[in-house]
């Protein structure tokens, strides 16, 4: 094979991979676009690509109609609340499991797996009960324990498999050592389970973040988190896809930050051990 | 290797997990079970009664029902089959030398970000749009009629939107797995002769296929319950076109508020969900005990 | 990371620690349409007369709002002091006990000045139990520069015949404009009200006087025929999936030549920010067939206080601030009469400056001709003219709205449309037990 192939078949591939690159992002793109837009223009046929005067409008509307920083903190605290508790339970859980296999591990993996596929609708009355009864309605807490608990097993799960990687004889060789259980874990389990760790902890905050059912459902001013903040965009009066768009991109833009910053750490874990 | 302490160990710490797990699924569970033999209306209180299965009859006898079921089955297999054929596809494409692959990576992963609600008003409303979406402007350029997606082909543009958030995934988990694929094993293939596709056939799929399997188990979980893109796009029609089980469960007890109807298809999802479950767990088992 | 997590959870204790300590804070759940927004910005007057009350606003989709609602006050949940709620649930939670009695508002805040067909629809046993925040009636709105360029002239009243060779006469799909664009989105909210309101006109009804479900008749058919040929005529594509909203934006942007729809929608088309036509628009009450019934319908969004508030006195100053005289008035001075909520009062009609506003008397003709009580031609057992008033509608007129729908987007046909619809809801009264 020549260079001059190589180099050709690296121009081709690097245009054939921008060009639907660009089309599964232009939704997102058109969006912010669409933010920056006067409602004529947003709809303005043929559709404006860049020829339009771009306007800070929706913006201010969408901030003066809705408290943007209270909902933003809400989703924050929620989404990293219930990860982090997610994540104490698991790594316990998940480290026995990997380390201590039982005869039962994997019945009670998969069973804990298939506790996610509880219909979230069909339960949400007892909640709702149970959460009045308790005085959780509306509150960050009642959203934190939800959202851990729903999210766990996918947790858990992440964990085990990534455990599993690690070398058993490692461990033994700490527990010859006479390290305790809890150093064991501390200092030789914890530091190789990082980047395991910290991908699990990452796709559980996109998980959380974009759980739409429990936390409307529970939440009405002081815990709403952002999927609250663009429930009361989805079908306003009138001309709206400028101010849909602010809203959304309000909505995504720290989600997307942040997965955009923390890729790497995300994808070296996201093998759910489906790499040998 | 495990001595006893460890096993008690072990037991002790699983069961914080295990425990609030059952109490999640069983506390909610035996509610909605007892619920769903009452005639229980959220907006007649106190006057539940007893009526034994006659929810579970109504709901079942639905002509509704067996729509709803073949469409959760046909969206579900749908997302599976664009997320999967295009993951790989995209996988393959990321894997080759490029300029700018970091990019374009990011690019391709971004829908995964955005929540359910957003992009379906996104898609709906801009996109698919019969009048004023990009999809109506395009084809008036080319001088077509514009095509209406969510009368004409509703369950399909609600497979396509929700391919369109799993697709990331499904490319990200591959991509990892294709990465770790024996290059050496596929030079020796090339210098063997042995044609592109076949290489693929006999050594990059089977590398793929755990991987493969653990996003079909991930985003089957995950689709069984689609409920947030059809709320905001069709409502589950025109008629029941693009109802699933979770929709019409939702559409019992939230719509209709009978909260007994609505927690006897509660129960049936659940059923159903078990058993899907119980197929999955089996293909997954195989393949992942290997 | 670690200190990330110690920083979270800090985070997490202070924002619960930040319990309400301070004045009463209401809790106000509203839908997002644009006259509840505007509201939104002008609390500071009510805070300033009101500096020991605070508002936390939950502003949602109309559908969202209604689960949210409906779901609270059945399980007493009490997340909110002050509820948006409409003439359809106003009589069935009144009865129920849910609401608190707004009898004792003040003597200046003149409750007999509210239209006495809207106060009636909140009034059970002699209880207001919810203060109306705007009145609608529904009524024809149409662009005058196309029904002339048709060579057509709209009568004041005009009839179902009148409108279907209007709407095809004005379509002009080259340029996308469309003759007519009616409500094709299912929802009891959404096209089940639409065709209710209309079928009335028809002389049909959704129950006998033994709650039979009627849609076998041939009234019915006649509904439905008519209303998917004119909209496969002379509608916009994409019809199914288009309610309020979507048709508001499809007239504002100058792609329908008519639209019957929410009176309140008229001040959105004349208002020149938002609308491209707001120059040539025309109004007419909602056609009829002669039949004596004509098809509008009767809606009030109203503000109403559960019954498991504490703060139910301080809740009760904001519902008569938000729906006084003065807030009208307030409204008037900021944004102009047009902006007014309308349909509530009797003193706003009779304000010389609001009878220059080119919809206010069309809007009060349509309101004043809607009769809740009598709705149909034939006697019926409920009440309510684009709805029935028992709890079960919602949910009945939901799926039968499906039904048209499909009907609508041409999947399956009138006949089949009708006979789902007859089955979906006889099963629905067999299991609620109003028949056998």
């Amino acid at each position: 094979m020549s260079r001059t192939a190589i180099d050709y078949h690296k121009v081709l591939m690097t245009g054939l991979a921008w060009g639907i690159g660009l089309m599964i992002f232009f939704p997102i793109l058109w969006t912010i676009m669409t933010s920056f837009k006067t409602e004529a223009d947003a709809i303005a046929s043929p559709p404006l690509f860049l020829g339009f005067d771009w306007t800070l409008e929706n913006y201010s509307e969408v901030q003066e109609r809705s408290n943007y920083f209270r909902h933003f903190w809400n989703s924050v605290v929620v989404s990293f609340g219930s990860t982090f508790l997610g994540l104490l339970i698991a790594i316990p859980a998940a480290w026995a499991m990997a380390f201590v296999p039982a005869k039962r591990t994997k019945d009670v993996l998969m069973w804990m797996l298939s506790t996610k596929m509880l219909p979230p609708v069909g339960v949400l009355i007892p909640i709702y009960l149970l959460f009045r009864d308790t005085g959780l309605l509306d509150t960050l807490t009642g959203l934190v324990l939800v959202l851990t608990l729903i999210n766990l097993p996918i947790i858990i799960w992440m964990l085990y498999t990534y455990f599993k990687e690690i070398p058993g004889e490692i461990l033994e060789a700490a527990r010859m050592d006479g390290a305790t259980l809890w150093a064991e874990i501390a200092h030789v389990l914890t530091p190789m389970a990082v980047p395991g760790i910290a991908s699990t902890l990452l796709l559980n905050v996109i998980l959380a973040w974009n759980e739409a059912f429990w936390t409307l459902n529970l939440t009405a001013a002081k815990a709403a988190p952002l999927t609250a903040f663009i429930a009361s965009y989805s079908s306003p009066e009138g001309l709206f896809y400028a101010k849909l768009s602010a809203a959304s991109t309000m909505a995504i833009a720290p989600i997307l930050i942040m997965g955009w910053f923390s890729q790497k750490q995300l994808v070296r874990g996201l093998t759910f051990g489906a790499v040998k | 290797m495990a001595t006893d302490h460890s096993r008690v160990a072990a037991r002790f710490m699983i069961s914080p997990a295990v425990l609030l797990l059952l109490g999640w699924m069983i506390v909610p569970l035996s509610m909605t079970l007892y619920f769903s033999f009452l005639d229980y209306n959220l907006l007649s209180p106190g006057m539940e009664q007893w009526i034994g299965l006659m929810n579970y009859e109504f709901f079942l006898t639905d002509p509704a029902f067996f729509e709803a079921l073949f469409n959760t089955f046909l969206l579900v297999f749908g997302v599976l089959l664009i997320t999967i054929v295009g993951g790989v596809g995209l996988a393959l494409l990321l894997d080759q030398p490029m300029w700018g692959q970091g990019i374009v990576r990011i690019l391709v992963i971004a829908p995964f970000f955005v929540m359910p609600t957003v992009s379906a008003l996104v898609w709906k409303n801009m996109f698919m749009n019969p009048v004023n979406g990009l999809f109506a402007h395009a084809a008036k350029t080319l001088g077509l009629a514009p095509f209406d997606f969510f009368a004409q082909a509703p369950l399909f543009s609600i497979i396509i939107i929700v391919a369109w958030q799993w697709l990331p995934f499904a490319t990200l988990i591959l991509l990892t797995a294709l990465q770790s694929l024996d290059q050496e094993q596929l030079e020796a293939a090339k210098m063997d002769g042995a044609p592109k596709l076949s290489r693929f056939f006999y050594i990059v799929l089977p590398h793929l296929s755990r991987a493969i399997t653990v996003v079909i188990l991930i985003q089957t979980i995950f689709l069984l319950s689609i409920f947030a893109e059809i709320l905001v796009t069709t409502n589950g029609g025109p008629g029941y076109a693009s109802t699933n089980i979770t929709y019409l469960v939702y559409a019992q007890s939230l719509l209709q508020f009978d909260v007994g109807g609505g927690s006897a298809g509660g129960i049936v999802a659940v059923v159903l969900a078990n058993i899907a479950a119980i197929f999955l767990m089996r293909m997954i088992g195989k393949n992942l005990e290997a | 990371m670690k200190h990330l997590v110690s920083a979270l959870a800090g985070a997490i204790a202070v924002s619960m620690a930040a319990a309400p300590v301070l004045a009463d804070k209401l809790t106000i759940a509203t839908v997002n349409n644009g006259d509840m927004v505007r509201m939104q910005k002008l609390t500071d007057d009510f805070t300033a007369k009101h500096p020991d009350i605070e508002l936390e606003w939950v502003t949602l989709e109309e559908n969202v709002l209604r689960q949210r609602v409906t779901t609270d006050v059945a399980t007493k949940g009490g997340q909110y002091d002050v509820m948006t709620i409409g003439t359809y649930e106003v009589p069935i939670w009144g009865k129920k006990g849910w609401l608190v009695s707004l009898n004792d508002l003040p003597a200046s805040y003149d409750v007999g000045d509210i239209l006495p067909a809207i106060r009636s629809g909140l009034t059970v046993d002699g209880n207001l139990y919810a203060a109306p925040f705007y009145g609608e009636s529904s009524m024809v709105m149409y662009r005058t520069d196309l029904m002339e360029k048709a060579g057509l002239e709209m009568p004041e009243a005009p009839t179902w015949d009148f409108i279907g060779k209007a709407a095809r006469a004005m379509t002009d799909r080259e340029n996308e404009i469309y003759g007519v664009c009616l409500r094709g989105k299912a929802g009891w909210g959404e096209n089940a009200a639409f065709l209710t309101a209309t079928a009335n006109s028809f002389g049909a009804k959704w129950f006998d006087m033994d709650w039979q479900p009627q849609f076998t008749g041939e009234a019915w058919k006649k509904t439905l025929s008519y209303y998917i040929d004119l909209m496969n005529d002379a509608g916009p594509p994409g019809a199914s999936s288009n309610g309020f909203n979507e048709n508001l934006a499809l007239f504002q942007s100058g792609k329908c030549g008519m639209w019957i729809d929410a009176t309140v929608a008229a001040s959105f088309v004349t208002n020149s920010n938002d609308s491209a036509v707001a120059d040539k628009v025309g109004f007419a009450l909602a056609p009829d067939n002669g039949l004596g019934k004509r098809g509008n319908w009767l809606w009030a969004w109203s503000l109403a206080i559960p019954a498991g508030t504490k703060q139910a006195e301080s809740a009760k100053k904001f519902v008569a601030w938000a729906t006084s005289k003065e807030y009208l008035e307030l409204v008037a001075s900021k944004e102009g009469w047009a902006n007014v909520p309308p349909g509530t009062r009797a003193s706003l009609y009779a304000n010389p400056e609001y009878a220059k506003v080119p919809f206010a008397k069309m809007t009060l003709d349509s309101i004043n001709s809607a009769d809740p009580t009598k709705p149909t031609v034939d006697p019926v057992p409920y009440v309510g003219i684009q709805f029935v008033a028992i709890p079960e509608f919602q949910g009945i007129a939901t799926a039968v709205g499906q039904q048209f729908s499909a009907a609508l987007a041409g999947n399956i046909t009138v006949d089949q449309a009708l006979a789902n619809a007859q089955r979906i809801t006889e099963r629905a009264m067999k299991k609620a037990r109003y028949i056998k």
